[in-house]
């Protein structure tokens, strides 16, 4: 990228998402979200197109492009399904936590596959009793010979039931963040099950449970990194985690707000058209400037973890809460610039809403992005 | 007492509300501080519905949402405590209550199930308003008594495809047949238009010698060219149907015609301050409910050692939404006094609806919130809550048409 603007090839990338999520994702958006159906066979064909590992390396499957690009990707994507594009995200970051911290056996071993998206990949952090505070988690991983022995729950699992490899966060040391490893366990390891699909709000397009584990024994050798890496491992995946969920809101956004600026052209009310009206006007030039300023600011922080810059995750961060906050503002004035077609389910911009709101609370909620950024101003005191 | 009240000493309303009157006497210096500025019937009355909401409403909501259905025995129920008649005098079978009472009613209703309190608003004002102020006699014997009664829910046909917000567009053609008139067209978005045994609906006469040619019919559903062409899905509201209505040769004889032929329109915004206390009202029973439910969880809740309520942001962010909540209150009473004493309050009630909708959508997000990840599961009610309030903004008018209103008001 040029300073301010996208290179030939970044926008190549883009439109080549945009097509494919128009061709291949949007027709089906409302339908996968009525019938809580996950389009496995979409995604594989996005893995094809090489979106099934983003930004991991060549030797293995992925595509090695930047974080940047990967915006630009799941922007795209998420302009077709908001929940379809988090979930590939979500794919996407674990599948990179194995290739950059993960061995070279390892990455052999587990990233072709997920790089075709023939297996997907949960991440697997939250327990019902650590969810913002995530260092307090409680699964332990006992060491038994050349095995681990999991016990605990995790809390709002996506993909979990359908994916096929778990990047888990367990305890094996003492308490707080020093204390915790990250282990791939795959879906058939005895001792692994699952809770039933939550019913939820939105993000109906692809499942989640919770993921239970009773003396879940995998071998030593699923141990990413070394043992006490695993919340640094967690919180390195959330970085580009949280540019991605950003992208998937202003995806969800721009979609929202291209269709209200097509349905005011047609709608008339009191003689006119709804775009004649100065205060809807106004709305839509907000909407659109507040969405282009998310947009802009999310690839300084998308550049800045591309060039491991010491400020990358406060970027992050603060890129995660003004951009999902801003894409569910613009979304929520969509609906209301339909009227009542906003509220029915056919027009597909309730959905977007109801998509895009889960996006402040989920890879850290918006009050935890403010507890990052403010720990970088005054210090740990802010941490509570 | 009003002597409206009194006169009626059967009257279901009064009856219920004595009965509760233990209760509020064991109420909590809280709710004590809220009811300080209301009669004792008020509260009797707000205490009642807050009985039904709690015991009936609240605990099949969830189920209610799922289904996209309400039982009978929540119509009975609603029936039962004079709340489908409530400011309908009393020689019509009505509660004979005081616009307070109605909204007061309505708010704790819509605390319990949003959906419940949007069929009992339309129901109330616009329909029962509607009879009450323009009806016939033979009109009120026929649909106004029993409706009040609650032995039937009534609908309000207005909108339609190409006519929302400029109602005045509407399309729906009445041709003159004899003794009767003949209804083609549509309507949308009409709610209880499927579990509705009357509805009011509207429709342009043709050739008709007033400036305009807006008339209001009364239509009962099981007519012939009545037709539920299809139930809504929607974002929220799913307990309430929400119909698109087609009229195949409607029939509708000349004693169903509301007031006088071109008078529709003036009829179709007569009940309009009624209506818009009402989702005002509905709008903060929501928020009330909301909020209620993220107090608790907040004080549950730990995280980083402490209830999340210990973190100064939680704090802060439920303090705000108390003060909207109340100030939303406040404005809904302030409008229905207005109302009662008989004072024009267009837009007092236009402004407690814009503020008091958009402010129970920023409480109930918030609220939604303050539950992090479980917020957004339906097994937690704030989600549902979120969904159902939402459409506050949108009907009734929707927040830019109270803006119209107001400010037209500000440049007369
Ligand atoms: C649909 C969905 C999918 C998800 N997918 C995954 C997944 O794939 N993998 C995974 O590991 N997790 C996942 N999550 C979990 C998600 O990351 C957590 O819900 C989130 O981190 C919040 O945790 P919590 O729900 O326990 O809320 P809590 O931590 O209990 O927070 C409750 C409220 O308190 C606030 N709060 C907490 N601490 C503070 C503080 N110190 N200061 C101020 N406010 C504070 C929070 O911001 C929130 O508003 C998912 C959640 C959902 C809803
Ligand atoms: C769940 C539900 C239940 C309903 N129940 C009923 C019912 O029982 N009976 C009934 O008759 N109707 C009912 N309605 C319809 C409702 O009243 C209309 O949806 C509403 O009046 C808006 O009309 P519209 O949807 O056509 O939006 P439009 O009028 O097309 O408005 C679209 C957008 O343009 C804005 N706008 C319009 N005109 C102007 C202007 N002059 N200046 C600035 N902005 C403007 C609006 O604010 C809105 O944001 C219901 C709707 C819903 C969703």
């Amino acid at each position: 990228m040029s300073q301010f603007d996208l290179t030939e090839d970044q926008r190549a990338i883009r439109d080549m998402a945009a097509e494919f999520a128009a061709e291949r994702i949007a027709p089906h958006a409302v339908e996968w979200d009525e019938r809580k159906h996950l389009p496995v066979d979409v995604l594989r064909e996005a893995a094809a197109l090489g979106m099934g590992g983003v930004y991991v390396r060549e030797d293995v499957g992925g595509s090695g492009l930047t974080r940047l690009d990967a915006t630009l990707i799941f922007e795209a994507l998420a302009a077709g399904c908001p929940s379809v594009s988090a979930y590939i995200s979500i794919h996407n970051m674990a599948a990179w936590m194995v290739d950059a911290y993960g061995s070279d056996e390892q990455r052999r071993r587990f990233l072709p596959a997920l790089c075709t998206m023939e297996h997907l990949a949960s991440y697997c952090l939250t327990e019902p009793g650590a969810g913002s505070d995530a260092a307090a988690l409680r699964t332990r991983a006992v060491r038994e010979g050349d095995h681990y022995v999991l016990d605990g729950q995790k809390q709002f699992i996506s993909g979990a039931g359908e994916a096929d490899i778990y990047v888990v966060m367990a305890r094996t040391g003492g308490e707080g963040a020093a204390g915790i490893s990250t282990f791939v366990v795959p879906k058939d390891t005895p001792g692994l099950s699952f809770g039933a699909n939550e019913r939820k709000m939105g993000w109906n397009a692809q499942p989640t449970r919770a993921v239970i584990m009773e003396g879940a024994r995998v071998p030593a050798a699923n141990l990413i990194g070394r043992e006490g890496d695993g919340f640094r491992i967690a919180m390195a995946g959330l970085d580009g985690g949280r540019l991605n969920i950003t992208a998937c809101s202003l995806g969800g956004a721009q979609a929202a707000l291209d269709r209200s600026v097509a349905y005011m052209k047609e709608r008339k009310a009191f003689g006119k058209r709804l775009d004649e009206f100065q205060a809807l006007q106004f709305r839509l030039a907000d909407m659109a400037t507040e969405l282009e300023a998310a947009r802009t600011f999310l690839w300084r922080a998308a550049s800045a973890l591309d060039a491991k810059s010491p400020d990358a995750t406060r970027l992050c961060a603060m890129a995660k809460r003004i951009g999902t906050d801003t894409g569910f503002a613009v979304a929520n004035q969509a609906l209301q610039l339909h009227g009542g077609y906003g509220y029915l389910a056919e027009y597909g911009i309730e959905k977007i809403v109801r998509d895009l709101r889960v996006h402040q609370i989920l890879e850290g909620t918006n009050e935890i992005m403010r507890l990052i950024v403010a720990r970088g101003l005054v210090g740990r005191s802010s941490g509570n | 007492m009003p002597p409206r009240i009194a006169a009626r000493r059967h009257c279901a309303v009064l009856r219920l509300a004595s009965a509760a009157r233990p209760v509020r006497m064991r109420s909590t210096e809280r709710k004590a501080k809220t009811m300080h500025d209301l009669t004792e019937e008020q509260r009797m009355v707000a205490q009642t519905a807050a009985d039904f909401s709690r015991d009936v409403l609240a605990p099949g909501a969830a189920r209610r949402d799922r289904e996209k259905a309400i039982e009978p025995a929540v119509l009975e129920g609603l029936a039962a405590l004079g709340f489908l008649g409530m400011t309908v005098s009393p020689d019509h079978d009505g509660a004979g209550a005081d616009y307070v009472s109605y909204a007061l009613a309505l708010m704790e209703v819509a605390a319990g199930d949003g959906a419940v309190s949007t069929v009992m608003s339309v129901h109330n004002a616009p329909f029962n308003a509607i009879l009450d102020r323009y009806g016939t006699d033979a009109q009120k014997e026929e649909v106004l008594k029993p409706a009040a009664r609650g032995e039937f829910i009534g609908a309000f046909g207005l909108t339609e495809s190409d006519a929302g917000s400029d109602a005045g567009a509407l399309k729906t053609r009445a041709v003159r047949r004899n003794d009767r008139y003949v209804l083609n067209g549509g309507k949308e978005f009409i709610t209880s238009g499927r579990i509705a045994g009357w509805a009011i609906v509207f429709a342009a006469v043709e050739g008709a010698s007033t400036r305009s040619p807006i008339t209001a019919f009364l239509v009962p559903t099981s007519a012939k060219g009545y037709v539920v062409a299809k139930v809504e899905e929607k974002l929220g509201q799913r307990a309430s149907d929400t119909c698109s209505l087609r009229f195949e040769d409607l029939e509708v004889p000349h004693e169903y015609r509301i007031g006088e032929e071109g008078e529709g329109y003036r009829i179709a915004l007569s009940s309009l301050e009624t209506g818009r206390i009402g989702i005002a009202a509905q709008s903060v029973g929501m928020a009330r409910a909301a909020f209620d439910a993220a107090l608790a969880y907040a004080k549950e809740r730990r995280a980083f050692g402490k209830p999340i309520i210990e973190h100064q942001a939680v704090a802060f962010r439920l303090a705000q939404m108390k003060a909207e909540l109340e100030a939303s209150r406040l404005l809904v009473v302030n409008a229905a006094r207005m109302k009662d004493a008989g004072i024009p309050c267009l837009t007092e009630a236009a402004i407690a609806k814009l503020y008091a909708s958009e402010a129970a959508e920023r409480i109930c997000s918030a609220a939604l919130q303050t539950f992090g990840g479980y917020g957004y599961l339906e097994d937690f009610p704030v989600e549902r809550i979120y969904r159902d309030v939402r459409v506050c903004q949108i009907y009734e008018g929707t927040s830019d048409i109270q803006k119209i209103i107001i400010a037209r008001g500000l440049n007369a």
